[in-house]
């Protein structure tokens, strides 16, 4: 399990690595003149080379690259072109507020998928068919469609909670929740459908097997049979679809947090997109895939906790 | 010994036929052709060019010139819809395509090859799929292009995984299947194999997975142009969404009609992919509740003798599907299983259950456990435990007899435990259920069960998972599960079936002391008139869902009455003579 | 141990032929299914492999398919070295080694009609349909199938006639050899001992040789000329069928033919007190 655990691991870097790597490259294609772009269409072409070589510009791909990578190993991401400000405090700033909304909209799905799709697999009939079709309803729809619903209904209209902005949950956990709830809901709804689906087919598959036949033959009864050893058979597959499905929610979260105005990743992301700050975006996309490697790794141990075949071998 | 029918792919005609019989697909299908048909005949249906922008229009109410009104910077909102869907589409077709152009072939080689070059897909699949598709969207805009449809092409690339992953792993599972095997040594080339037995496979979910795409980048796309990225020129909804978002105070309905056109749009799709996959069948049988009639007639027969244990009178077993259960000759229309069954058991007696498949020997067997499908219609006369009702009593009074009354050997002994407990804790639940014993004591005679079993380390293996057991050995500990809570009567369905021959008959001698030291009565089912002669002693003959012959072990081997008795008895092989070598003169018989 | 007398030019050899398989993970050690095994097979002979599971018999039968990776040792066609060869070498085989599988629901399509899957393998020979069509009457009256059954899909019909569809299949372009693997134990009882006649009355038709593999020693002894015993990847004992499944010689075969039940309830009681003793015997030496 350690040993396991330890490959994940480096697995993990591997891949934060590479996707930094790709996304420097990527970048570094830009047609466009940076610093001619920061200072502006009025400053002179002596200008636009001083900043150049401010930035670093005019060094050769590799040495910007190595000297990104020096810093950013030593937990320095940099700073904007444009601000100049800090991407390690942007980042600090930001992050705390889309893990917010991506978490809680993790657990909601996490409970409702489990409800739902254990309801439509021992129900049957009618209610089956319902949240069978809910379920294509909610991975169909994007969420900043159901974010812009939930905003424009439940904060416009009624005036229920709050449209826009965000209250950390140090300064009031009442607060923040309000803040997170609509934006969490909105995100959770695709993954809840897709993961109620996985949940639901998972169950009816173990409910037919051979040993759930046996456990009844001894007498236990189906509370136990169904909660006890039939959910955790079911659970595995399940868990690999919500592993799955938080990247989507992490994407999700970009568009989600504009609706709803809150100034998480996603927004740093999108305002350093638009203006071409290279430095910020690539701060954002490591810290994302960093996010989503840590998040694999935890439900990866989740599914060897349940899991015995990886568990013990 | 049955084997499963598989499950028949339908052809693609079929299956296209079957689609269109959908109403909801049909109507999925009329909703898609409108919107294409509105995108393409945009500059017939407006005068307006989608980025014409009139000061004065600016949220122009409705009106006969803007039959939708104006937006945020007075440009038409029916145009910027009708060409917004033009983007819409494109992009989600282009998407679609670029995502199947790239992963298809890459599936069909990674899971038709294996190998090195399988292992470098997947790696670089992982890699991508591990990044928010946005976010590298929001990258590749800033790097590369504004443009949208560039902009989808690029979003294909990243949903190829999808595609690779599914079509992978179609080609894999359809790769292991033996006509495949067979087509290869019937000498059909790589390429052939692909064209005729690999891909007509993979089409169906493709086309589900295609409509999923659609839908997706649809929903991406649109969320690009909500945060603002995109040529200005690019008439889009969700550029659309982002105008009446920014005006949501003042005029709320600019929201609607992009909103509603997409959601329309996406929802078409994808239903139209949900009903491809109602028609492929592949969505599970829906679990019918029935309620269990209750006896015919209760218990005419009189109280019945001390020694009985089982009394079964004119058990009938049928499925309100036709095939459900399948005779041998896969027949359809017969729903009945099971026709009038009656048998006994006696205190200390082996029964054995002898019968082709399709016999309904094991649906006998499941009856009297109560462990039949929900969809099961079953009926009797009688069908009694020591006097007590077997049929139509409620769950709670079942469970209370099964495992401390009645005990249960399945046949596939691997299958029969739950993957996810420990061997001990699948033990020891039953246990202080039925006998309301402490967990150590519980665990006690969990050890001393395995070790009658003649488990070698019982300790070992009561902290087993039964991954990490042979064969052998987990059907030893399925039978020390069933005979745990001291069962008077214990139903083995087929138990040594699944075994080597020599593990089979270790097992049956420990079956058959325990049966003799516990002075259980027990149901042996089986097809094999081996194991029937080495264990039972009185043998019940099935026949398509009848018991034609009911006689003790020794007159059923020595002078068989019914015909169909004597035609399985001469159907084994046994005892006949050995074939003579080749080259041998052909009528001399080695003996 | 006496090996059978083989024809002087045996039709199939197998000469030292070892089996792995790559072990999990990359430094794993390969898992090594067969350890040398060495046999021939005769022009019109059926040779019994029986073996229990994991003994490696299924994988031989692939091995001489060319679908299983031979390591080490050889395997001789008409003289011939087959082990190794290239793609387009071993399709030319194909012609003279065909193979019937265990499971007749999946071995065959269930997506092509009889018609589709029996012309297949002449079709890509370059017979034209109407030849491949017509041969395919004649299989199936071989088989004894009905003509009609060209037209159906395999689900139409039962196990037993699917096994007379892959034995057709395997007929079609007059192999010299199929190799038979556990081709009737997924068969109810009396469906098993027909398709079994049909084999024999098929093999002095046309003179093909079998391999034949299966766990069942009665179906081993009613079929074959020779039997080979497969133990844990080696061969423990090679001879007539009358021989090895009445005297055998090596103590697995023994054991292995004590174990198997006989239906009858006296001799079947004296078989096992026989191996209760031979066991006890064991267990105190």
């Amino acid at each position: 399990m350690l040993v396991f655990l330890l490959r994940r691991i480096a697995a993990g870097v591997v891949l934060v690595v590479v996707v930094a790597t790709a996304t420097f490259l990527l970048l570094s294609l830009t047609g466009t003149d940076v610093a001619r772009n920061i200072l502006g269409e009025s400053a002179s072409p002596a200008q636009v080379s001083a900043k150049a070589h401010e930035l670093g510009l005019d060094q050769p791909l590799v040495v910007r690259y190595g000297h990104w990578i020096d810093r950013a190993v030593h937990g320095d991401l940099g700073q904007s072109w444009f601000t100049g400000d800090s991407v390690n405090q942007s980042l600090a700033n930001t992050l705390p507020i889309t893990l917010s909304i991506v978490l809680v909209g993790m657990l909601i799905a996490l409970v409702l998928s489990i409800v739902l799709g254990t309801v439509a697999a021992l129900r049957g009939g009618w209610v089956d068919r319902v949240v069978q079709f809910a379920a294509v309803l909610g991975t169909a729809i994007p969420s900043f469609l159901i974010a812009l619903v939930l905003a424009v209904v439940m904060a416009v209209q009624l005036g229920l909670l709050p449209a826009t902005g965000y209250v950390a949950l140090g300064t009031s956990p009442s607060g923040w929740l309000q803040s997170v709830i609509l934006p969490a809901v909105a995100l959770a709804v695709a993954a809840t459908a897709a993961t109620a689906m996985q949940v639901r087919g998972a169950l009816i598959d173990v409910l037919r097997a051979d040993f759930v036949r046996t456990l009844r033959s001894r007498g236990l009864n189906t509370r136990s049979v169904v909660y006890r050893h039939a959910l955790r058979n079911a659970a595995p597959p399940a868990l690999t679809v919500l592993a799955l499905q938080f990247i989507g929610l992490i994407g999700g979260a970009v568009v989600v947090e504009k609706v709803f105005g809150l100034p998480g990743i996603g927004t740093l992301a999108n305002s350093a997109a638009v203006r071409g700050d290279s430095p910020v975006l690539l701060g954002t996309v490591v810290v994302t895939v960093t996010v989503v490697v840590a998040v694999n790794l935890l439900l990866d141990i989740a599914y060897g906790w349940l899991n015995p075949k990886v568990r013990v071998s | 010994m049955t084997v499963p029918e598989t499950a028949a792919i339908p052809k693609r005609d079929r299956l296209l036929r079957r689609t269109l019989r959908d109403p909801v697909a049909v109507a999925c299908l009329v909703i898609l052709a409108l919107v294409i048909l509105a995108s393409l005949a945009a500059p017939l249906l407006t005068d307006y060019a989608p980025d014409h922008s009139v000061l004065s229009d600016t949220l122009a109410p409705v009106s006969g010139a803007h039959p939708l009104g104006g937006d945020g910077v007075g440009r038409d909102v029916l145009s910027r819809l009708l060409y917004g869907g033009r983007t819409s589409l494109l992009g989600g077709t282009l998407a679609a395509l670029v995502a199947f152009l790239v992963g298809g072939p890459l599936g069909l080689v990674s899971g038709f090859y294996r190998g090195w070059f399988d292992a470098a897909a997947g790696w670089i699949i992982n890699v991508i799929m591990a990044v928010p598709a946005i976010i590298v969207m929001l990258v590749v805009m800033a790097a590369l292009s504004q443009d949208l449809n560039v902009a989808m092409i690029v979003l294909g690339v990243i949903m190829a995984p999808m595609v690779f992953r599914l079509i992978r792993a179609s080609v894999v599972s359809v790769r292991e299947e033996l006509y495949v095997d067979a087509a290869r040594v019937s000498g059909l080339g790589d390429p052939r194999i692909m064209r005729r037995h690999i891909l007509p496979v993979v089409v169906a979910p493709s086309v589900i997975q295609a409509t999923q795409l659609f839908a997706v980048a649809i929903g991406i796309q649109a969320g690009l142009s909500f945060l603002g990225l995109g040529k200005a020129s690019q008439a889009s909804w969700g550029a659309m969404l982002n105008d009446g978002f920014t005006n949501v105070y003042t005029e709320p309905t600019l929201l609607v009609w992009p909103g509603l056109a997409m959601a329309v749009t996406i929802l078409a799709a994808s239903l139209l992919g949900n009903a491809v996959r109602d028609a492929l069948g592949t969505t599970e049988t829906r679990v019918v509740r029935r309620r269990r009639p209750g006896p015919r007639k209760t218990a005419a027969g009189g109280p019945s003798p001390s020694d009985r244990l089982l009394t079964v009178e004119g058990l009938r077993i049928s499925y309100p599907k036709p095939g459900r259960s399948g005779g041998s000759d896969g027949s359809d229309g017969d729903k009945i299983v099971v026709d009038g069954v009656s048998l006994t058991v006696e205190r200390g007696e082996v029964l054995g259950l002898v019968g082709e498949s399709g016999s309904g020997k094991s649906q006998t067997a499941f009856a009297v456990l109560g462990l039949l499908p929900n969809e099961a219609e079953v009926t009797a006369d009688q069908m009694s435990f020591t006097g007590k009702e077997l049929l139509g009593v409620s769950q709670a009074a079942l469970n209370a007899l099964r495992g401390r009354g009645i005990g249960y050997v399945p046949q596939e002994p691997m299958s029969n435990l739950d993957p996810c407990f420990r061997i001990g804790s699948q033990l020891v639940e039953p246990m202080r259920k039925h006998l309301g014993i402490s967990r150590s004591e519980a665990r006690t005679k969990a050890l001393e069960l395995l070790a009658r079993v003649g488990i070698p380390d019982p300790e070992r293996v009561f902290k087993s998972y039964p991954h990490q057991v042979s064969g052998g050995m987990a059907q030893r500990v399925l039978i020390a599960g069933a005979v745990s809570c001291d069962p008077h009567l214990l139903i083995a369905d087929e138990p040594t079936t699944a075994l080597d021959v020599t593990v089979q008959a270790e097992v049956l001698d420990l079956m058959r002391s325990l049966q003799q030291e516990r002075e259980m009565g027990m149901i042996l089912v089986t097809h094999d008139f081996g194991v029937v002669a080495d264990i039972c002693d009185r043998v019940a003959v099935m026949q398509t869902g009848r018991i034609v012959e009911t006689a003790p072990v020794e007159k059923i081997f020595a002078s068989p009455e019914h015909a169909y008795t004597r035609m399985l008895l001469d159907s084994t092989l046994e005892g006949g003579p050995a074939r003579a070598a080749l080259g041998a003169p052909l009528k001399e018989v080695t003996s | 141990m006496t090996a059978g007398p083989a024809a002087p030019t045996p039709l199939l050899e197998l000469e030292d032929v070892v089996v792995e398989y790559p072990g999990k993970g990359r430094r794993a050690k390969p898992f090594r299914v067969l350890h040398g095994v060495s046999l021939s097979i005769a022009p019109g002979e059926t040779l019994g492999l029986v073996g229990e599971s994991g003994s490696g018999k299924t994988t031989l039968g692939r091995a001489v398919l060319g679908l299983a990776p031979v390591t080490g040792g050889s395997i001789r066609y008409a003289g011939k070295p087959v082990s190794g060869l290239g793609k387009r070498e071993r399709r030319a085989l194909s012609k003279d080694v065909q193979v019937v599988f265990q499971d007749p629901f999946t071995s065959l399509n269930p997506a092509m009609t009889v018609m589709d899957i029996l012309t297949e393998p002449m079709l890509v020979t370059g017979v034209s349909r109407t030849d491949a069509e017509r041969r395919v009457q004649t299989l199936l009256d071989q088989v004894y199938l009905p003509h009609d059954a060209a037209q159906r899909l395999p689900r139409e019909f039962s196990g037993g006639q699917r096994q007379r569809i892959a034995i057709a299949r395997a007929l079609c372009r007059d192999p010299k050899l199929i190799v038979c693997d556990e081709p009737v134990s997924a068969l109810d009882l009396s469906t098993q001992a027909r398709v079994l006649d049909l084999f024999i009355e098929i093999q002095e038709a046309t003179g093909v040789a079998y391999l034949f593999v299966t766990h069942d020693l009665s179906v081993v002894r009613h079929i074959s000329h020779r039997v080979a015993v497969l133990y844990r990847g080696d061969i423990v004992e090679t001879g007539h069928a009358a021989q090895v499944t009445e005297h055998p010689e090596h103590a697995y075969t023994k054991r292995l033919l004590l174990a198997a039940p006989v239906p009858d309830p006296q001799r079947q009681a004296q078989r096992r007190a026989e191996r209760l003793r031979l066991a006890r015997e064991r267990d105190a030496s």
